[in-house]
């Protein structure tokens, strides 16, 4: 791989896409700070990196969904600036997404064909006997014999993937993207994937590889190109990386944020001040499982631990908490509440004994959009202001829940009450969604990505409620994709990979490439 | 949607637009609906014709308070004319003939096949998951069938005088309506149901996670949407003399009609009694009106579906205004 801005001639010659100082930023915030690299002509590229670094809204830049704020891109020595999607595929570049992209509910020529139809002459009328004969052609390149009129729905995931190649194929791609192909492949599948990808590189494909899992960069790619922070880190052919070295460069950047201090669990002044037994066992999880989720979940959340849930995404993080708060079913496992088994999960109950549990989903899942700033404050602990038999609320005892709970989140003074919640920052929602849980003053708290999208001041006031509520002796459960803030914030970091704890670290141990290693599932290799 | 909790903040009053962001605009519309037609249209504003309007108002109200609850949940309920209809039949054949029972007997039963019948189709389309559309669609067909299977398609006669004052006397049908909606009211702003109802509407994935009720909360929308049709029901049995299964059968369109006139979202989440009220009021006036004026049922049919859609629009145009403007 050569750096964009070498011999003009020399990359021209064999280079099929180039990158040139991409930039993108989003509410303020720069997601990438000029990303240039240059994908050869027939050659394979794996691109890594960290959530968050900044891969994901490349890909879309290049697949036509976001416009750069700034740079070029190259295509087989033209220009290539694509506003929707459609632009990608007359260019003949294809994705292949995490979660893929096909209507189960049409047939696998349907949806072969969903943008350009065969036609009858001039009329409306679809071909099908033409189309089904295409697709039938394309479906053996990918090694699948299926008949093509069979529903999307009725095939497995590994078999879904194959048709999105031949959906690729059938527009004459000459770059495919894959973003986390064999996250959800069985081995046999991945191996039959790899297969097909060896074929397609004879015949002159060139693809983009994007995977949490190295050693499969490392089988596939003649190419890696780092990504950090919106950065390009390194870049270089695969055989002068080692798994270290690229490990190290993913995670190798500095402590840019600022977190409030963190006092070691059992040295946090006098316990019976407090007024309970710091690091009584809270919340205990035993043996929690789901088929095709999560495996023999267990672990302990103890009283005024702030306990940090790190992993890739997919690991099943965000599962585990949906299951712990009865959102999802779960077929194994029992969840013990200060010793008492809880016979049920659902969250009225949950709620009613004191747990809280704050969405990834901010705008679906948290908040009512059009209902007041007050209204979704009070949402959760309604029923304590309207006890009287027919529920009467309370008028007085509401508005002063609301004042106190505003001033302790800290809510922007400027908002009113009665504002409806769709008008706020991304930063005061989220206030907001905290508010409600902290009014029922929770003694579990599960957090999940709690300062997605939101700039670094609310960020660090956030940080301090949890602390605060750690240290009134509730246990704090927080699931993040931002290493430095579950290391900056927690006492202690359940590793999740694959739907199973693989590792329990200590504030003392804390280390950004252990975790990392954790979370991809290397450990093994790479101890020593 | 703001109560008791909310109050430190004054609607727009120095807005210029505030008429036209005003809640009180349909009602506004009414009253100017009704100065523009008054000198054109014979017999409008004698209050021989005022009276005649609020006793038709009356039950139309009563029907779109309960349909406005059930669209606050986010829901719709198609069956509440049938509901209407299967209660008039059963509360007439329950209160005529030699062994007919007491009318307060009658119409307790009535108001509780009613909210049961409510109950019935809410807890179908909690617990089963299934649109309200379709299942109190299949509700109203199935329900107005049997009304008229139940009669054989006759009209039961001889209702005790007793129960036919409870239609006929302006003063007592009057208060049962002011009564109701001032519950249905104070209910919505003022109790925990009534802001549940709300966090329903707008989300109910966040009001499930937030420990809300939400089967319970909306199956009890649908069972008042019942309890209003078989009140209704009373009122129209009586007022007509008559148990019909056919009772109520060409409202149903100006029930919803009339509370999406209001400005209560089709979508859930937002509605109140006083709007719904509004929309009744600018129904009627405009039916009537169109009546006095010997236009054809059918240009009264094609001007209300116009004015439908023009309400719409301009429920459309100021909830952009209003978001705007905040």
């Amino acid at each position: 791989m050569q750096p964009a801005t070498n011999n003009q001639l020399q990359t021209t010659n064999n280079e099929l896409l180039s990158f040139r100082g991409i930039e993108k930023a989003f509410f303020g915030v720069k997601v990438l700070k000029g990303v240039s690299f240059t994908v050869p002509a027939g050659g394979m590229v794996g691109l890594v990196g960290e959530n968050g670094a900044g891969k994901s809204t490349l890909m879309n830049i290049l697949g036509g969904d976001l416009q750069p704020d700034a740079g070029t891109i190259t295509l087989e020595g033209s220009g290539y600036a694509p506003l929707n999607p459609q632009d990608a595929t007359r260019r003949g570049i294809a994705f292949i997404h995490q979660e893929l992209n096909l209507f189960p509910n049409l047939s696998i020529a349907e949806n072969i064909f969903l943008t350009r139809f065969p036609r009858a002459g001039v009329t409306p009328f679809i071909q099908r006997g033409g189309m089904n004969r295409r697709a039938v052609d394309l479906l053996r390149e990918v090694g699948l014999e299926i008949p093509p009129d069979r529903l999307v729905e009725t095939l497995s995931a590994g078999e879904r993937q194959l048709v999105e190649i031949a959906k690729a194929l059938s527009i004459d791609a000459r770059l495919i993207l894959f973003d986390e192909p064999t996250t959800s492949l069985s081995e046999r599948e991945t191996d039959r994937l790899f297969a097909l990808i060896s074929r397609m590189r004879a015949r002159g494909i060139t693809m983009i590889y994007i995977s949490h899992t190295l050693a499969d960069v490392f089988r596939l790619c003649d190419d890696i190109v780092v990504l950090r922070d919106g950065e390009v880190v390194g870049s270089g052919a695969t055989k002068t990386f080692t798994t270290e070295k690229l490990v190290s460069m993913m995670v190798g950047r500095t402590v840019s944020q600022l977190f409030p201090e963190r006092r070691s669990l059992g040295k946090r002044g006098d316990e019976a001040e407090a007024g309970f037994a710091t690091g009584a066992p809270l919340l205990e999880v035993n043996g929690v499982s789901q088929p095709g989720v999560l495996r023999d979940i267990s672990f302990t959340l103890r009283r005024g631990e702030v306990l940090g849930l790190s992993g890739l995404m997919g690991a099943g993080r965000s599962e585990l908490a949906r299951i712990l708060f009865g959102l999802d079913p779960r077929t194994a496992g029992e969840v013990r509440l200060n010793g008492e088994q809880l016979p049920r999960l659902s969250p009225r109950e949950l709620i009613e004994r004191g747990v809280a549990f704050l969405t990834e989903n901010r705008r679906s899942e948290g908040l009512c959009l059009d209902a007041s700033v007050g209204d979704n404050f009070t949402l959760v602990t309604l029923p304590q202001h309207g006890r009287t038999p027919l529920r009467w609320l309370a008028g007085a005892s509401l508005k002063s829940a609301v004042e106190r709970i505003r001033a302790v989140v800290k809510l922007d003074a400027k908002t009113s009450d009665s504002q409806p919640v769709r008008t706020l920052s991304g930063g005061n929602q989220q206030k907001v969604v905290l508010g409600k849980w902290l009014l029922r003053q929770p003694r579990v708290l599960m957090l999940d990505e709690p300062t997605r999208g939101i700039d670094v001041g609310a960020r660090f006031e956030i940080y301090q409620l949890i602390h605060q509520l750690a240290d009134q002796g509730a246990g704090v459960l927080v699931i993040s994709s931002d290493m430095e803030e579950l290391m900056g914030l927690c006492d202690r970091i359940l590793v999740m990979c694959g739907g199973t704890l693989v590792d329990d670290l200590p504030r003392a141990q804390f280390d950004r490439e252990r975790i990392l290693r954790a979370a991809l599932g290397t450990n093994q290799e790479a101890a020593p | 949607m703001t109560a008791a909790a909310t109050t430190n903040h004054k609607p727009q009053t120095k807005n210029p637009l505030g008429w036209f962001l005003s809640e009180y605009l349909g009602l506004g519309l009414t009253v100017l609906l009704f100065l523009a037609l008054a000198p054109f249209t014979p017999g409008l504003a004698t209050s021989n014709n005022l009276l005649n309007i609020l006793g038709y108002l009356l039950p139309l109200l009563i029907v779109a308070i309960g349909m406005t609850l059930v669209m606050i949940s986010g829901g719709i309920d198609l069956s509440v004319t049938s509901i209407i209809a299967l209660t008039s039949v059963v509360g007439a054949k329950l209160m005529t003939g030699d062994a007919g029972v007491p009318t307060i007997v009658g119409v307790l039963t009535m108001l509780a096949l009613g909210a049961g019948l409510g109950a019935l189709n809410g807890a179908v389309i909690t617990l089963l998951r299934l649109p309200a559309f379709i299942v109190t669609l299949a509700s109203m067909m199935f329900l107005s069938g049997f009304a008229i299977w139940l009669t054989q398609s006759k009209s039961i006669y001889g209702l005790p005088g007793s129960f036919l004052a409870l239609g006929q006397r302006l003063p007592i049908s009057l208060a049962l309506t002011v009564v109701l909606a001032l519950a249905a009211h104070l209910m919505l702003r003022r109790t925990v149901f009534g802001r549940w109802l709300y966090a329903i509407g707008q989300n109910a994935t966040a009001a499930h996670i937030s420990g809300v009720p939400v089967r319970a909360i909306s199956t009890a929308a649908y069972a008042a949407s019942g309890f209003c049709a078989a009140l209704a029901s009373v009122l129209l049995t009586a007022r007509l003399e008559t148990g019909s299964p056919v009772l109520g059968r060409e409202i149903l369109l100006d029930i919803i009609g009339a509370t999406v006139v209001g400005g209560t979202s089709l979508f859930g989440g937002k509605g109140k009694i006083a709007w719904t009220f509004f929309g009744v009021l600018f129904l009627t006036v405009l039916d009537n009106a169109l009546n006095l004026l010997s236009l054809s049922q059918f240009s009264i049919t094609i001007t209300k579906g116009a004015v439908i859609l023009f309400a719409a629009v301009l429920d459309a145009v100021r909830s952009r205004f209003v978001v705007r403007s905040s």
